[in-house]
């Protein structure tokens, strides 16, 4: 039964660099600790190659001028290790997750689906490096025996049945010891360690061929243990996990950002890394909910005075979209700003999802600078829709919804949408909603009858419509015996003698409630100059005005 | 006085060439005609020069598709306005092309372009009504058959200083609408307050314009619109006219060879030679109905205000310019009738 092991070599080091690509050229190292105290904990091969090693200081390894330090980030670890996560389970369901940077798969009934096993290793690799982790990638006939080679063995490594032993024997004995073994393992692991070395015990081949024996009486049960180990011969069954499906995404960056334009760059890079896990577990998602942790903002009017940028109050064009400066207010200590994108179907494209990113904190700035970027996607199954050969044409939901994005930035968030009509008679009684491109698979039945019905109605007469003034132009009315006979009107265009009128027709509602109403209509033919025309005009009786509230046309 | 028509390759001083033509002749400007064995290597630099400028012009020309090769350019596809006569009158709306509907207040533009975009949301279209003047009446709109799930309505907003004044007025008072500066009531400032109106009046159309123009470039750019319609016909002339030819030439080209059909109603005609269709329209009368149970022992003159109801309007449509047919402008009337006439 085969299995596969992804093992990521300083593990700290590729969390940082999967947050920062850009330093993947550099020689890195991460340093923990308290200041003063700091030490290195972790370094990439050109940091090692250029003398830096872990346990130094931090004020040692800053005399290097190449090297790029870093603090340790769980923040980056965690992401990193749910990104390792999402790349196994993209291959199997059993999957154990041994470490922060080991984790087994069972490839059992995986060679008919995906492949051989070197097809199958190599991929988990590429998808490994597409996530943003450079990975040890081995597959053997045993788990602690794919483990000790992903371990020891850079790249790809199949071992084939039978051979363990003579394939692990090369490897160094610190294989068999994790390197984030801390307090009393540790201490045990480098006793061992020593013991093996003062016994010139240096390679898994030596420490395979002691005598089992002597091995148990000098080093006990643990000796026994990491010889069956060195032999690859120790059985074990994985303890798989059930991961769960959260897919967050977060960065915390060391000076506060202030500027949409870097901060979208932030977002890309989280987005890019968003889309990629869930891609590999072929979903994709209907809501982002970013969080930014906003810390005070001491000094950074007198930083964007110097800058020469445009400040909030003067930059309400959004065209000025990636210059914009957020809101400066005196203090706020670290707040969030939550903004929450809802999608109509799921989508899982990152360049759109930072469109839509960059236009809502354009309409909605966060008003300070930012210390922290958290990321989450709600996964959702992706949509499956088969465009018929008859069907009329409708517009792509990803291009659609960066369309709608762009007008109501213009408009405004309520103003662009589908219309509902509420329960009422309300002359306004409508609300808008978003507006989504899939509506006839619905409820298709409903539609054509309503349609054939519509058909018939309309097959006889056009309905005349009402054209609505909104706000409502207010009126000046001359009444004889209750009745309008003139009317003038702040809109050159609506007013004059009233030539025929129709009314009123009163109606009210929602009396039991604040927003009271209470009218009449007059439907009016009004001859202004040489052309004649039909308005509505509405007396409102709780407040005693007179409007023209529509044309008809 | 005289006029005189000019061709365009003449008034830009360019040669009239075809196909079947030879050579220009060419000759120098000045000197004496010579013999033809002269000419050659004795022929003079500036008809060099100008037989090389000529040539280039040629190969230039010759690389561009004569208009007697040009493709036909297929007929649009029409589809349905929703009202007969209308289909009758004009074949159609085209599809790939711009429509303009005009006419004065009341001439049941609006009524048209409700039955058109009923008609298109009856096919199973997507439509996008671009509302220049907040104007659509919902309850119409479903009273004219349209299937509201499938329309989307970008309602452009007032400029940011009337939003804002508006916005407060929600605040403050609850429920009542709220109303700009009004001229009457406030006598003393009548000239003031009309001036800032009309200036108030000319800013809000040039906001409101832009987001029309905005709006329409994003919408035509996303694609996947059976019918896209710009609302235009509470806009002031001035304010209209001031969208400049190039926008409408850009919208053509955005919408051809596509199905979508662009309408556009307005007050005036405005999109020049870009429309492929243009309608004008215009209320021949209205109709109005007289209760029964009022009417007893008066007549229509004398009776009371609140025994007529209004129940429609007889339309008058002309087709004043068509590019799909060269036909004389021809004109038909149709009735509209109100929701509550039945």
């Amino acid at each position: 039964m085969p299995f596969a092991c992804i093992y990521v070599p300083n593990f700290p080091v590729a969390a940082a660099i999967r947050a920062e690509p850009d330093l993947h050229a550099h020689a890195v190292a991460i340093f923990e600790g308290k200041p003063p105290l700091e030490k290195i904990v972790a370094v990439n091969e050109k940091a090692y190659a250029l003398g830096i090693s872990p346990a130094m200081t931090k004020a040692q390894a800053e005399l290097c001028s190449e090297l790029a330090l870093r603090p340790r980030s769980p923040l980056h670890e965690s992401s990193a290790h749910a990104a390792l996560l999402d790349c196994a389970q993209s291959f199997s369901p059993c999957v154990e997750d041994s470490a922060s940077d080991t984790v087994l798969i069972d490839l059992a009934g995986m060679e008919s689906l995906l492949g051989s096993l070197p097809q199958i290793s190599r991929a988990i690799a590429a998808r490994a490096t597409t996530l943003g982790l450079e990975a040890n990638v081995a597959v053997a006939s045993n788990p602690d025996v794919a483990l000790l080679a992903a371990r020891g063995f850079p790249g790809v490594t199949v071992i084939p049945p039978g051979k363990e032993a003579a394939q692990l024997g090369a490897l160094p004995v610190e294989v068999l010891f994790h390197d984030s073994l801390e307090g009393e393992e540790k201490k045990s692991a480098d006793r061992l360690l020593e013991t093996l070395e003062r016994w010139g015990i240096r390679n898994l081949h030596a420490l395979a061929a002691l005598p089992q024996v002597s091995l148990s009486e000098r080093l006990g049960q643990e000796g026994l243990r990491l010889q069956q180990l060195a032999r690859g011969a120790a059985s074990r069954t994985l303890v798989p996990v059930e991961a769960p499906l959260v897919f967050e995404e977060a960065i915390e960056v060391e000076h506060p950002i202030t500027l949409l334009e870097p901060l979208a760059f932030l977002l890309n890079r989280l987005l890019e890394q968003l889309c990629a896990r869930l891609g590999s577990r072929a979903l994709a998602t209907q809501e982002l909910r970013l969080t930014l942790e906003l810390s005070n903002l001491t000094g950074i009017d007198d930083e964007c005075e110097n800058a020469d940028i445009p400040s909030e109050s003067d930059g309400t064009d959004t065209a000025m979209l990636g210059q914009k400066v957020f809101t400066q207010q005196s203090k706020i200590n670290n707040q969030q700003f939550v903004r929450v994108l809802r999608l109509p179907l799921p989508m899982l494209d990152h360049k759109l999802f930072l469109k839509l990113l960059q236009l809502d904190l354009n309409a909605n700035p966060p008003g300070a600078p930012i210390v922290k970027i958290h990321l989450a996607a709600e996964p959702a199954r992706p949509r499956s829709a088969q465009g018929g050969l008859f069907l009329p044409p409708s517009p792509e939901p990803e291009k659609l919804e960066l369309t709608l994005a762009r007008i109501a930035g213009m408009v405004g968030e309520h103003k662009v949408g589908a219309l509902e009509l509420l329960d009422t008679h309300h002359p306004e009684g409508f609300r808008m909603r978003r507006f989504v491109a899939e509506v006839a698979r619905k409820t298709p039945q409903k539609k054509t009858s309503d349609a054939a019905a519509l058909g018939s109605a309309v097959a006889k007469s056009a309905v005349t419509a009402l054209r609505r003034f909104r706000p409502p132009l207010r009126a000046h009315v001359t009444l004889e015996n209750g009745q309008p006979v003139s009317l003038v009107c702040r809109k050159k265009e609506v007013q004059g003698d009233v030539l025929w009128k129709a009314g009123p027709w009163r109606f009210s509602g929602d009396w039991w409630e604040r927003e009271a109403w209470s009218r009449d209509e007059w439907d009016l033919a009004l001859q202004n100059g040489n052309t004649i025309a039909l308005y509505r005009l509405v007396h409102d009786l709780l407040a005693g005005a007179w409007f023209v509230e529509g044309t008809y046309d | 006085m005289s006029s005189a028509v000019i061709s365009t390759s003449a008034a830009l001083g360019r040669p009239f060439i075809f196909d079947a033509e030879s050579e220009p002749e060419v000759r120098p400007i000045a000197g004496p005609k010579k013999p033809a064995g002269a000419q050659g290597p004795q022929e003079s630099p500036i008809a060099r020069v100008f037989q090389s400028s000529i040539k280039n012009q040629q190969s230039t020309i010759a690389r561009i598709t004569p208009a007697s090769q040009l493709e036909i350019r297929p007929a649009p596809e029409m589809a349905s306005s929703g009202i007969p006569a209308l289909d009758a009158l004009t074949g159609g709306l085209p599809r790939g092309c711009l429509t303009e509907l005009c006419g004065p207040a009341s001439s049941g533009r609006t009524t048209v372009l409700l039955a058109a975009l009923a008609a298109a949301t009856r096919r199973g279209e997507f439509c996008a009504l671009i509302d220049a003047s907040d104007a659509l009446d919902p309850h119409s709109a479903a009273a004219a058959g349209i299937d509201l799930d499938r329309l989307l309505w970008v309602r452009c907003s007032e400029s940011p200083q009337n939003h804002r004044a508006t916005e407060n007025h929600k605040i403050n008072h609850p429920g009542v609408p709220p109303i700009l500066p009004d001229p009457i009531n406030n006598q003393k400032s009548t000239i003031n307050n009309s001036a800032r109106y009309s200036v108030l009046a000319t800013r809000n159309s040039l906001h409101r314009l832009e987001q029309v123009l905005r709006a329409t470039d994003l919408l035509l750019e996303s694609g996947g619109f059976g019918l896209i319609v710009l609302d235009l016909a509470d806009l002031p002339m001035q304010a209209a006219r001031r969208i400049p030819l190039t926008t409408w030439f850009r919208f053509r080209r955005a919408v051809e060879h596509k199905l979508t059909i662009l309408l556009a109603i307005e007050q005036h005609p405005i999109a020049g030679s870009c429309s492929s269709l243009l309608l004008q329209l215009g209320v021949l009368s209205t109709q109005h109905s007289v209760l029964s149970d009022q009417a007893e022992g008066h007549t229509t003159q004398d009776l009371p205000a609140h025994a007529h109801l209004l129940t429609g309007l007889n339309i008058n449509a002309e087709l004043t310019h068509s590019r799909l047919e060269r036909k004389p402008a021809r004109a038909i009337a149709f009735e509209t009738k109100t929701a509550w006439a039945g």
